[in-house]
């Protein structure tokens, strides 16, 4: 084979994806449904009877329905019934602003425990235990004390893209070399443009992975988040469907919630690549 | 601080005088001190170009620190045109050994970057003219728009120099700038740094292991023994011309004089000085100075 790797490795992926849906279909055994010998209510509740099958659907259906989504995304027929561009939009609006106040206080606050070894150190143990709290535990004090669905959810955001930001931030602060400081030191370069123009880029790129993280965290979280919650977004419209025992839509929503975390995370690391610098 | 690059950097107050400088460090088991140096005492004069030379650990950079204001000395005092240091000065520019290059900005970046900071005021077109004028000394042109990281080793060290010259310092400070290059860059490298000092009459005074680098760049060459507890064992005055060249110097009668002087003192005396410290005619305050020549290799010449 003389092909470019690339070439192959687009044909590999390909051939793997067709594979996969042949053993879907194949698995899902069309017709005799497992509905035939259960009891006729108990099927009725599955949604197994109408069609004698199980309500899993095909590769072909959930493509369809994709497609359905992709061609009428936006629109609103009521609370319980709108496009997927409209919930998706919601979780995106929700993560950009929880991920925007988490940047906002991270990289100041990192700076500040990176160029102090004194709040480093005392810093520290609050950081080592807020860390690996599940966001989701922040939940119920949040809606006790902010008393708003919408806000809550914005701030589980918030408070789980805080740690990776605030802890990468810190370390590539702290680490920034010696000579570039003082380089900067024997030039009289006040302490502003120091940390502007010395410690920010230097420790840019340290900075930037934190943020790749803290947003990939985010969109995982922003899911479970709405699906407490509920009303509007991505996360509730997978439990909505759920309830409404739609398989074909939890299988698209997955889809879609997988593509805009690629997006997000191609975003981040295409801003990564613009501050990285190779010595 | 002036606001014009147009003064000259080798007027009078450009003398560095070292007076009683000492460097303890607390040891690391007990409440001990670990003397680095002590009583160190020597003389810069304007225009003139100082080496330092002594073995690993013998406090060299921690002493161009303090001269710089990077560190702090123990006791004594560094006093420069007059004015004793406290911290760092635009007046001393430092090259240093790893380069120390913003691997972020490109060449002409790096170099901006100390000319604004010398005249915040001066304007962008004046900055991009004035650095201009320092990468052609060090011949970088053409290279103004790399990163570093395009850059050679010896070329990196040129930016080196031509950030520290781009400020029109009184002093440069060299910390062992080409220790890291092979033969060939270093010996280029020393021939442009010794035509732009001679053509500047640029006070230097510089970190060195190369004892050739010394011969040809030093008017003067200071000897520390071996730390702890360094001292200043000698100043060696070069009696090469000025005019020597790398290609030139070494068929001068008193090249080696000069250099058998200084190999024997990184051989052995810098071990042993010991012993001639405690000899009556010591002084730390007035070191010997001894001019090594043909007809009198190691005779001392006079008192420091």
């Amino acid at each position: 084979m003389s092909l470019p790797l690339r070439t192959r490795a687009v044909i590999l992926s390909v051939v793997l994806f067709f594979a996969f849906a042949m053993l879907w279909e194949v698995s899902l055994g069309k017709g005799t449904g497992s509905a035939a010998n259960m009891d006729p209510e108990y099927a009725a509740l599955m949604g197994a009877t109408a069609k004698g099958a199980s309500a899993m659907p095909g590769p072909l259906e959930v493509g369809a329905q994709i497609w359905d989504h992709i061609m009428d995304p936006f629109y609103d027929a009521g609370p319980n019934d709108k496009g997927i561009g409209i919930q998706l939009g919601y979780s995106i609006l929700r993560v950009l602003v929880g991920f925007g106040l988490a940047v906002a206080v991270a990289v100041p606050l990192g700076f500040l425990i990176g160029m102090s070894p004194l709040f480093y150190r005392a810093l520290d143990p609050f950081i080592q235990i807020m860390k690996p709290v599940s966001p989701l535990a922040w939940m119920p004090l949040a809606l006790y004390t902010i008393k708003d669905s919408i806000i809550s959810s914005v701030f589980v955001i918030f408070i789980c893209s805080v740690w990776p930001m605030l802890t990468n931030t810190a370390f590539g602060v702290a680490s920034v070399r010696k000579e570039w400081l003082n380089v900067a030191k024997t030039l009289e370069v006040g302490n502003f443009r120091t940390a502007f123009q010395v410690i920010l880029p230097a420790a840019a790129p340290t900075i930037m992975t934190g943020m790749r993280i803290s947003v990939g965290i985010a969109w995982l979280v922003i899911v479970a988040a709405e699906m407490l919650v509920g009303g509007t977004g991505i996360g509730y419209f997978v439990w909505n469907e759920w309830n409404n025992l739609s398989i074909t839509n939890v299988i698209a929503a997955i889809f879609f919630i997988g593509m805009i975390g690629m997006v997000l995370d191609l975003c981040l690391s295409y801003l990564t690549k613009l501050v990285t610098y190779s010595e | 601080m002036s606001d014009s690059p147009t003064e000259n950097p080798s007027s009078a107050s450009a003398r560095i005088k070292v007076e009683a400088l000492a460097q303890r460090f607390p040891a690391p088991d007990g409440d001990d001190e670990l003397t680095v140096f002590s009583d160190i005492w020597f003389t810069i004069n304007p225009g003139e170009f100082v080496c330092l030379i002594g073995h690993s650990g013998c406090g060299k950079t921690t002493l161009l620190n303090i001269l710089a204001g990077l560190a702090t000395a123990s006791d004594g005092t560094v006093i420069v045109g007059g004015e004793e240091v406290v911290g760092t000065s635009l007046d001393r520019a430092v090259v240093f050994q790893s380069h120390a290059l913003m691997p972020w900005m490109t060449v002409m970046g790096n170099t901006a970057f100390a000319v604004k900071s010398k005249w915040p005021k001066m304007g962008k077109a004046d900055i991009q003219k004035h650095c201009q004028k320092f990468i052609n000394l060090v011949h970088l042109t053409g290279s103004e728009n790399k990163k570093p990281s395009q850059l050679s080793g010896g070329m990196k060290q040129r930016v080196g120099i031509a950030r520290a010259m781009a400020i029109e310092p009184k002093i440069m400070l060299l910390d062992e700038p080409f220790s890291a290059l092979d033969a060939l860059t270093r010996g280029s490298l020393q021939d442009e740094l010794l035509s732009i000092c001679s053509e500047t009459e640029q006070t230097v005074f510089m970190i060195t292991h190369d004892i050739d680098e010394a011969i040809l760049l030093a008017d003067k060459i200071i000897l520390m023994t071996n730390g702890p507890e360094a001292r200043i064992c000698e100043i060696v005055e070069n009696t090469l011309p000025r005019d020597r060249t790398r290609n030139n110097m070494h068929t001068h009668e008193n090249y080696y004089p000069v250099r058998n002087h200084l190999i024997e003192f990184l051989v052995n005396r810098s071990a042993s000085f010991q012993e001639e410290l405690s000899s009556p005619d010591y002084d730390p305050r007035h070191p010997p100075v001894v001019g090594p020549t043909a007809e009198s290799p190691g005779e001392v010449r006079a008192r420091a």
